[in-house]
């Protein structure tokens, strides 16, 4: 064990009382089982009371314990994963847990918030503490009563017991007395070699509620007098509100009103969460949802030019034009890159690009909202929850304390959900109808007013010298809102005359964050070119890396380098463990490497032709993400990735013309199906005891670049623009 | 607006709705049956599949007017204790991330094996063709369908 001091917010503890829903033993049994009773089949006796241990859990008069599940759950599975690390050092079995989202509650809980995947990178510490100091608390409690030293007792799976005297008892027994027990101000962590819930499979506590289709969705959430609301936007990036004629529209059946409303009115202040291109809208407001949708198509709107009405070709013309010089300032220079490049004996040079990206998340965005005079109540979908807030506040001149925000199960996450406008729009719908409504955007709503993944173009130099040693490396990288290249990453490091150069391009279509922002770009780009730098200089592509991380090992060039190198080359050799030296024939085999959300990837993707047509037939991947939580659901995350990865990398686009977006629905964005995902995925995980990193997003950015890698093995054509399908000389 | 009689998951029901309405926002809206989801409402998701006389079938641009007397099976009447072959499956392999589509893949998935009770890879594929996991979860729906028709079978 390790005795650790309570760092994180102790108000969450202080909290604690006796008992909810009765006096301190009123429907106590000190005469019950010791043993809680075990879920069978999901049915779980559920306590006559609860007894509050902290925020984070409380514990029923029959051992049974629900564990409150602080961060939003988007299907990146925290709502199992972090219960599980509070359940592992309360010492519960498993079976007896009862998992319940909580709402936004920045008095007890930090950084409830899904993104960057640090979920339970930035959660590990604080709510093993929670989980421990519950059972410190149960523990004291239990040698107080029976007069013995706290020291002398053990727990196992929710019950305490006092070897000496041959005495135990349940978590459930205790629960009610652990209440008044002072918060200890340091507690005893497990070693991780006696975890016995983490590290292990437990299966996705909603799962059994997913395949029944019970309502856990925003889109699902309805109450008494609820009013549905769509929107209207713009048409075209660059164009706002005019006029509305909504006569029509108003007449017709079920439909309560149709208004304008500004979502960022004078005075707001705007947080980067609420990134939107088209703050003032049109609101249709009616009875049901269908009578909705047809009175928005007989509304009657003027949009007027506000900006450039910009086409996908501007944006590929612009970014080319960044990349063909040279920017005021170097992101990051080592040695001296231009004199290397003149002595190198070969100098590759490929540019890479990718377009934008929609997110389309299954479940489109969309919230409830009930503004009153003194309060707002929001449920629904939102990654921000915190940022949503404060926006709100600001919306309505409230404080605070007078909005509560609940978050439901989200369709999908992906970065768009952390750009809550959707929600402020919501509340203002509300508050101009003084009535409790529930804001739907349609498909066509959500995929053409996007927060997208912008379109990066980068342009990559390599000198080798006559022995095939790399000796220059360049990488000039130009992006709209943002260059894609992470100056500091590898290969940075690893090569003693290093160049990176970061060009920016405005534009008024509005971006954000897009699983994985920028490597879901520049990993394959990167991935690429080494692929074919290694091919120039005659070596094994696993071989070629593996040389550059001995260099950074041994004698790492500069010292921003923000990754392990040993960590790193500790996938790509796990990864060439695992799926050996050579290929059958007829596969063709792509390998990447990359490093993100403080996490190591290695890929090799196999690809065979059928009917002159490249398929996917199988990924091996290696990960180093440090102690898994839960496996079964680390490696959907780590498929997940792969396959949104092959997917994006391979079919889809976000074009605009004139401003406006060319694809409105499934229709015309293409996205991977069943046919196209792999036929088999297998996923291992270096197992080092560190505390863990990222999962929901390192598995995407490589997967492009071993897939481009494996295409060109299959076909002897290199792909250098996404989608990748495009090219009809790899295609067909 | 007009009266429609429908059968949902083994209850006759009656609804005063336009007759365009999809079935899909009778279910949501009047019927209190939200497991079918809303994806794209032009039938290229998947994301609303229910069956209608057995068949799977896109509820988002089906309107009620085409299925008096019909009998419909939804994502809530597949079992009554989550215990559908197909479910149970889902349930083991651990199928859903954010679960949005699944109630719409399942609904597939029982409808591929009520018809093919032992599919090969490419049959899966091609039934489950028109369902769109963006999670990406399409290579454990594939285990899972094997799994239940293993069952079934």
């Amino acid at each position: 064990m390790t005795l650790v001091k309570i760092k994180y917010n102790r108000r969450s503890f202080v909290k604690t009382s006796a008992a909810v829903g009765g006096g301190m033993a009123i429907g106590f049994s000190w005469f019950a089982s010791c043993q809680p009773p075990v879920k069978e089949e999901e049915v779980l006796a559920m306590p006559k009371e609860w007894f509050d241990v902290n925020a984070y859990l409380k514990i029923g008069e029959n051992g049974v314990v629900t564990i409150m599940s602080p961060n939003p759950e988007i299907g990146q599975n925290v709502k199992t994963s972090m219960p599980m690390i509070i359940a592992e050092e309360l010492d519960v079995d498993w079976n007896n847990v009862v998992v319940e989202q909580a709402g936004l509650d920045t008095v007890n809980f930090e950084r409830q918030l899904a993104g960057g995947s640090q979920s339970i990178r930035k959660g590990w510490d604080s709510l093993r503490m929670a989980g421990a100091a519950a059972r410190r608390m149960l523990l004291e409690a239990a040698a107080k009563q029976w007069s013995v030293p706290v020291g002398e007792l053990t727990t196992d799976a929710g019950v305490i017991y006092h070897k000496a005297s041959n005495q135990q008892m349940g978590y459930g027994e205790i629960a009610s007395s652990a209440g008044g027990i002072e918060v200890p101000e340091e507690v005893e962590l497990k070693d991780p070699k006696d975890y016995k819930i983490i590290g292990t499979d437990r299966l996705n506590v909603d799962g059994k509620k997913i395949a029944m289709g019970a309502p856990l969705f925003g889109l699902d959430y309805s109450e008494d007098g609820m009013l549905i609301a769509m929107i209207e936007h713009p048409p075209a990036f660059g164009m706002k509100l005019k006029s509305v004629d909504a006569e029509a529209a108003k007449a017709m059946p079920g439909i309560k009103d149709v208004i304008t409303f500004n979502s960022q009115p004078e005075g707001f202040e705007p947080l980067w969460s609420d990134e939107n291109a088209f703050p003032e809208l049109v609101a249709i407001v009616g009875e049901s949802t269908w009578q909705v949708m047809k009175a928005k198509k007989a509304l009657r709107v003027e949009w007027e030019k506000t900006g450039d009405a910009e086409s996908s070709a501007d944006h590929e013309a612009k970014l080319t034009a960044l990349l063909a010089k040279a920017p005021k300032e170097a992101a990051r220079k080592d040695g001296n890159p231009d004199a290397a490049f003149a002595q190198a004996t070969k100098v590759i040079e490929r540019s890479y690009s990718a377009p934008f990206l929609a997110h389309n998340t299954m479940e489109p965005m969309n919230f409830f909202a009930h503004v009153q005079a003194d309060k707002a109540e929001l449920i629904g979908p939102v990654q921000t929850p915190e940022y949503l807030r404060k926006s709100v506040a600001s919306l309505l001149g409230m404080k605070e304390e007078q909005i509560s925000i609940m978050m439901t199960r989200m369709g999908g996450g992906f970065g768009r959900r952390l750009y809550g406008h959707f929600a402020v729009e919501a509340a203002a719908i509300s508050q101009k109808m003084g009535a409790p409504i529930k804001l739907i955007y349609s498909r066509e709503d959500d995929m053409t007013q996007g927060t997208y993944r912008p379109a990066y173009k980068v342009t990559y130099r390599a000198g080798l010298d006559e022995n095939n040693n790399l000796v220059a490396f360049h990488v000039r990288g130009a992006g709209t809102h943002g260059s894609p290249v992470y100056a500091n990453r590898y290969p940075a490091g690893t090569v003693d005359n290093y160049l990176a150069e970061n060009h920016e391009k405005d534009s008024n279509i509005s971006t954000g964050a897009w699983r994985a922002p920028r490597s879901n770009f520049i990993a394959g780009a990167e991935q690429s070119f080494l692929d074919e730098v290694a091919e120039a200089a005659g070596k094994d592509p696993i071989e070629f890396r593996l040389e550059l991380f001995d260099r950074a090992i041994a004698n790492p060039v500069g010292e921003e380098n923000d990754y392990d190198a040993e960590r790193y080359a500790g996938v790509l050799k796990l990864l060439k463990e695992k799926c050996g030296g050579s290929t059958a024939e007829g596969v063709h085999r792509g390998i990447s490497a990359y490093y993100c959300h403080n996490s190591y990837v290695a890929q090799a993707v196999d690809v065979v032709m059928e009917n002159n047509q490249p398929r996917v037939k199988k990924v091996y991947c290696a990960v180093d993400c440090g102690i898994v939580v839960n496996p079964i659901a680390a490696k959907n995350q780590i498929e997940g990735g792969i396959v949104d990865g092959i997917g994006h990398a391979m079919y889809s686009a976000m074009t605009f013309t004139n401003g406006q977006p060319d694809q409105a629905n499934f229709d015309k964005y293409r996205l991977i199906r069943h046919s196209e995902a792999p036929l088999e995925i297998d996923t291992y995980f270096v197992d080092n005891g560190i505390d863990p990193t990222g999962l929901g997003e390192p598995s995407l950015p490589p997967i492009m670049g071993a897939l481009a890698n494996a295409l060109y093995r299959a076909t002897g054509t290199r792909v250098y623009d996404q989608p990748f399908i495009t090219a009809k000389e790899v295609l067909g | 607006m007009a009266i429609f009689n429908l059968n949902i998951n083994g209850k006759k029901q009656q609804f005063d709705v336009d007759p365009d309405t999809p079935i899909l926002w009778v279910l949501r809206d009047h019927a209190d049956l939200v497991g079918t989801k809303y994806g794209c409402g032009i039938a290229q998701c998947g994301a609303c599949t229910i069956h209608v006389e057995g068949m799977a079938m896109r509820s988002c641009n089906l309107p009620i007017s085409n299925l008096e007397g019909k009998s419909i099976t939804t994502i809530e009447g597949l079992s009554e204790k989550g215990d559908h072959p197909v479910q149970q499956a889902w349930i083991e392999h651990d199928v859903p991330q954010c679960g949005y589509c699944q109630a719409g893949q399942i609904m597939t998935a029982a409808s591929l094996l009520n018809d093919n009770p032992n599919p090969d890879d490419a049959t899966i594929a091609a039934a489950m063709n028109g369902n769109i996991c963006r999670c990406g979860t399409y290579t454990r729906i594939r285990a899972a369908v094997k799994t239940a028709a293993s069952k079934m079978g």
